[in-house]
């Protein structure tokens, strides 16, 4: 059963980010878009995420702490860049600070364009980001039960 | 009777051996066999008279009972001399004062201190024999090699080892006589005994502190003392009604109101000696001591005299204001001692006010004295001994190899000493969790104090005592199976301390709530059905449960199997931060932090200097109460 | 105990993870309604456990899967003792041994924010075990027995001996759900606390475990409730719906407050429990 679809958690993290895009992330947790409705949950933990919404830019402060709690989640997960400095940098993109957008550092599966990504758009890349992480799951238990066949045929003990 | 005497005699024999060796392992040797003698024969005793019931013995009583007060005197003019060397004079003044009462009662009521049978054996002495002759002579063994260690981490104090076994072993045979004696002369003379071995263990390493402990305890329990001379002066003065110094007949004696002052003023003796509030000063002083001795004598044995005691004299308690009043010390004791507990980090002082504590649960059930209590408290007893000596003997194993008893140095114990660190955890949880012992006997207590009339002042005592007692055991529990990384092992360090005894006494611990049911219905339902008429027992169904939980947790470590399988390594969430294992992670302005994780404390709630002093108060009125409730009897 | 014990526990160990999940989904759409929105699917719970177990395995230390799989285990069978009819004290004291293993889960993974968690969340057991205790203590006095079969079949009304009992005891049921303002420890759903507090470090299925652990225990405490009412059944079941209603509502409209409010909260409601086990010993005994 495809739970994870229906049960996405969020880790919604501001890079560098004027928090223009941040305030239209949690418009959309407000009554108004209410996404609870779809089981999305803000936790503020990534090891409790599947889905990291992540704003701004990426500069030499934050480069190591993206990719830590890009790391800290668990399989499967996807990471939705918001706004255009997530995508590119945006209109920082040229100060000699920003790096550059944040798949600089960790892989993107869906890009929000705009400056400010309005709720609606942000909702919809979240919606694509599910079919791609169920995709991710697929995948998952196919390398797991792969490994474990591999393993098993190896005589490794578990 | 040739055990009683045995188990009397012989250590007072080993103690004097152990006065001329001076080698360690040839003490070594010497101690362990000794120990395991005085096991043995206690395990005898168990095994020959747990069937019988109470048996009074004739022992010979003029010889000895003049070679004890000669023994007190020479005691009291030592208490003099010590006390003029180090200008105590409260300790003078009471010495000279019990010395002073016991040359009157000797003189006055000669004819009236003579106890038919000196000597008896019951099923609660069986078991107060078993703790100490077991855990007792456990205890001595983990010493010897312990205070090799000490010494050596210790070279400023005067190595008085000979004199420190000596009176170890003379201890013992105290607390061995104390327990077997019906004639409460002979009871008070080895009392006084066991106040003396306190005062020369509490001040071995001769600093300023320890020598200033040391006449504190030994100023509380004099005054213990004298009241327990008042009380032996009063029953020779009306020996007619009371039954006079033969403890089986004062129990008997069908006058209360006459047997009620005694019965209080030795309850007073019993109070001071369990260190309960206000003297429970004395107690936390004496953690100065070397850690065997905290786990012999400040906690399993000696202070266990003091609610041995009491619950001796629980069926004279039992319904009477003075009784309740006395029950009432040890309530509010409970309480407060706890609640300190949480604001201390010193291993020691937490393991004292606990000790302190469940002391004053143990007396809360004396005082009240209803059958099921008594059930409640010899259970408290029994368990409370096993944990609680573990605790410290793991403590002092720990200090010598962490170098320090506070317990935020123990963090990460399971990763440094896993072995001690397993034994920790076993010895907190049989202080605090279901289904061990301590915990079953606090049940066994509120399920007896709802039946008893008032019983809800003390339940609420209870309740809120026992939720705090959650609180700092677990978070030292905490402290120790913290996984943290990067850290040595220490677990071998110079001198090994033997294993055996630590291993042991933990199999004690698990093995005592496994047998519970068998030890409650051989030994203590039969020596309460003997003095009530009625017993108390826990349902076949509860115990088939605790069973059931206890088998849960021997059984759940080993799924620690399944978990071995590969699951990915996360760093601990430090808010995005880079940060090692152990926690240190890149700060601002560049500079490396360290994240420290601490224990609350709560020391503005909880601490001594916020509790003690109310706590203090309200025990010392409750005990001016029950004398007066006591007079008022009459 | 005849082997309908057996049945009462079985039952519950099979059939509390799903009425649990049930709850917890009502719980969440009332929630949602009470503040305007749509709110998720009933069976939400489930499909969050179902996702929990789907993640990958990841620890921090698997010292703490251990804890968590203790914690669930014991919740599961102090819980079926409950229903088994067994001693209500018991119980209770099981369900500490329970939260001790969480605590000391979290304790484990040696973590910031998970230590600050576990300290609470002993806060809140020293907070909610004295009233806890006085609750068993009251059903006692009234059912003259501590079984829980014995006092589930009785026909005296409880509630009416035992009203600042059960105050006092709907006080600490806010901590126990671990609902505002006494979520201390760790919030749920889609509050945060120290990030997550005790749970921080958790994930995958060691989370579901604490959330199907979760659902065990809100079952029980429901059925807690119900013996104050259990002279009429049906009585009782409206009065455990209103009461858990109550409890949604304070939810949220209350903020969550400092552990020391919460501590205080706790000891004062078994001051309430206290004064209501007075005036009941004065009356029954007849003043003595």
């Amino acid at each position: 059963m495809a739970f994870l679809k229906r049960s996405p958690w969020i880790l919604h993290y501001d890079a560098s980010s004027c928090n223009g895009c941040d305030i239209e992330v949690l418009a959309c947790l407000t009554p108004l878009y209410d996404v609870e409705r779809f089981g999305i949950i803000n936790t503020g933990n990534p090891k409790h995420a599947d889905i990291l919404m992540i704003t701004g830019g990426i500069n030499e402060q934050n480069r190591e702490v993206v990719r830590n709690i890009y790391e800290q989640m668990p399989e499967p997960k996807v990471v939705v860049a918001i706004g255009v400095c997530a995508a590119s940098g945006g209109i920082f993109r040229e100060c000699y600070n920003i790096v550059g957008g944040v798949d600089k550092v960790i892989p993107v599966d869906v890009y929000v364009p705009g400056c400010a990504a309005r709720p609606e758009m942000i909702i919809d890349g979240v919606v694509k980001a599910l079919a791609i992480l169920e995709e991710r799951r697929e995948k998952m238990t196919g390398a797991a039960q792969t490994k474990e066949g591999a393993r098993q045929a190896a005589g490794e003990s578990t | 009777m040739q055990t009683l005497l045995f188990l009397i005699l012989f250590p007072i024999l080993v103690a004097c051996l152990l006065l001329f060796v001076k080698r360690t392992t040839l003490r070594y040797a010497v101690v362990a066999l000794s120990a395991l003698v005085i096991g043995g024969a206690s395990i005898y005793l168990l095994m020959r008279y747990a069937f019988e019931g109470a048996i009074y013995f004739a022992a010979p009583s003029e010889a000895a009972s003049l070679v004890m007060v000669a023994i007190e005197m020479g005691l009291a003019l030592f208490i003099i001399y010590m006390g003029a060397k180090f200008r105590n004079y409260l300790a003078i003044v009471l010495a000279v004062v019990q010395a002073a009462m016991v040359v009157y009662l000797e003189a006055t009521f000669s004819e009236n201190l003579h106890a038919v049978n000196n000597l008896f054996i019951d099923q609660f002495s069986i078991i107060m024999a078993l703790i100490i002759g077991i855990i007792g002579s456990l205890i001595a063994v983990y010493a010897v090699r312990y205070m090799e260690t000490y010494h050596h981490h210790h070279p400023e104090v005067r190595d008085r080892q000979k004199m420190f076994f000596f009176v170890i072993f003379a201890f013992l045979a105290a607390m061995f006589g104390l327990v077997f004696s019906n004639n409460l002369m002979w009871v008070f003379f080895f009392w006084e005994v066991t106040t003396i071995s306190s005062f020369l263990l509490i001040g071995y390493s001769e600093t300023e502190e320890a020598t200033k402990n040391a006449f504190r305890a030994l100023v509380m329990n004099l005054l213990g003392g004298v009241a327990f001379v008042a009380a032996l002066i009063y029953l020779a003065a009306t020996e007619a009604t009371s039954g006079g110094i033969d403890l089986a007949r004062v129990l008997a004696s069908g006058d209360t109101a006459v047997v009620l002052i005694p019965a209080v003023l030795i309850g007073f003796a019993g109070i001071t000696k369990a260190a309960l509030m206000p003297f429970s000063s004395w107690l936390l002083g004496a953690m100065v001591a070397p850690t065997p001795v905290s786990a012999l004598l400040h906690s399993s044995t000696m202070v266990k005299a003091g609610v041995y005691i009491l619950v001796r004299f629980s069926p004279v308690f039992a319904g009477t204001f003075a009784g309740f009043s006395i029950g009432l010390v040890g309530a509010v004791t409970f309480v407060a001692a706890s609640a300190i507990a949480i604001s201390q980090s010193n291993a020691k002082l937490v393991l004292a006010y606990s000790t302190i504590a469940n002391l004053g649960l143990i007396a809360a059930c004396a005082g009240v004295g209803s059958y099921m209590l008594v059930w409640a408290a010899i259970l408290l007893i029994i368990f409370h001994a096993v944990a609680k000596s573990l605790l410290f003997l793991g403590t002092g194993a720990i200090e010598h190899r962490v170098g320090s008893r506070d317990i935020e140095d123990m963090e990460g114990l399971i990763v440094r000493m896993p072995r001690m660190a397993v034994m920790m955890f076993i010895g907190i949880a049989g202080m605090f969790l279901a289904p061990f012992g301590m915990l079953i006997s606090k049940w066994a207590a509120i399920e007896a104090f709802v039946q008893v009339p008032f019983g809800l002042v003390f339940i609420a005592l209870l309740a809120y005592g026992s939720a705090i007692t959650v609180f700092f055991w677990a978070k030292w529990m905490g402290k120790i199976v913290a996984v943290t990384r990067n850290r040595e092992k220490v677990e071998k360090g110079f001198f090994e301390e033997p294993w055996a005894p630590l291993y042991i006494i933990t199999g004690l611990v698990v093995a005592a709530v496994l047998l519970f049911p068998v030890i409650s219905s051989t030994l203590i339902e039969p020596y309460v059905l003997a003095i009530y008429g009625v017993t108390a027992r826990l349902g076949e169904a509860n115990v088939a449960i605790m069973l059931m939980m206890m088998a849960l947790l021997l059984i759940l470590p080993v799924s620690f199997l399944l978990f071995k399988r590969s699951a990915r390594h996360l760093p601990a969430y430090m808010g995005g931060r880079t940060a090692t294992p152990d926690l240190h992670f890149a700060g601002s302005l560049g500079l490396t932090r360290e994240a420290q994780t601490r224990n609350y404390y709560l020391t503005e709630y909880f601490g001594e200097a916020r509790l003690f002093l109310p706590a203090a108060a309200v025990c010392t009125v409750l005990i001016l109460a029950s004398w007066i409730l006591a007079g008022v009897a009459l | 105990m005849t082997w309908t014990w057996l049945i009462g526990a079985v039952l519950f160990l099979i059939l509390a993870p799903i009425a649990g999940g049930l709850i917890a989904g009502i719980d969440r759409k009332i929630t949602a309604r009470m503040q305007g929105r749509v709110g998720p699917p009933l069976l939400q719970p489930f499909y969050d456990v179902g996702k929990l177990f789907e993640k990958e395995r990841a620890v921090v230390t698997t010292a703490q899967n251990f804890y968590v799989l203790a914690y669930l285990i014991f919740i599961a069978v102090s819980g079926a003792l409950f229903f088994a009819g067994g001693d209500l004290l018991l119980v209770i004291f099981a369900f500490t041994l329970a939260h001790v293993f969480l605590v000391l889960g979290a304790y484990a993974v040696h973590s910031p924010y998970s230590h600050i968690g576990a300290e609470r969340e002993l806060i809140q057991l020293m907070a909610y075990e004295p009233m806890i205790i006085l609750a068993a203590v009251g059903l006692y006095m009234v059912t003259n027995s501590f079984l829980v079969a014995d006092i589930a079949t009785v026909t005296v009304p409880a509630i009416l001996y035992l009203p600042g009992v059960f105050l006092g005891f709907a006080t600490i049921l806010t901590i126990k759900l671990r609902k505002s303002p006494f979520d201390i420890s760790t919030s749920h759903h889609a509050h945060q606390e120290i990030v997550k507090g005790i749970t921080t470090e958790f994930s995958g299925s060691t989370l579901a475990q604490v959330e199907i652990a979760h659902w065990y225990e809100n079952v029980f405490l429901l059925g807690f409730i119900f013996l104050f009412f259990a002279w009429n059944p049906v009585i009782g079941v409206i009065a455990v719906a209103v009461t858990y209603l109550a409890e949604i509502f304070v939810d949220n409209v209350t903020a969550r407050v400092r552990w020391q409010a919460a501590l205080k909260s706790g000891w004062l409601a078994a001051v309430l429990g206290i004064a209501n086990l007075a005036i009941l010993s004065y009356m029954m005994l007849g003043g003595v």
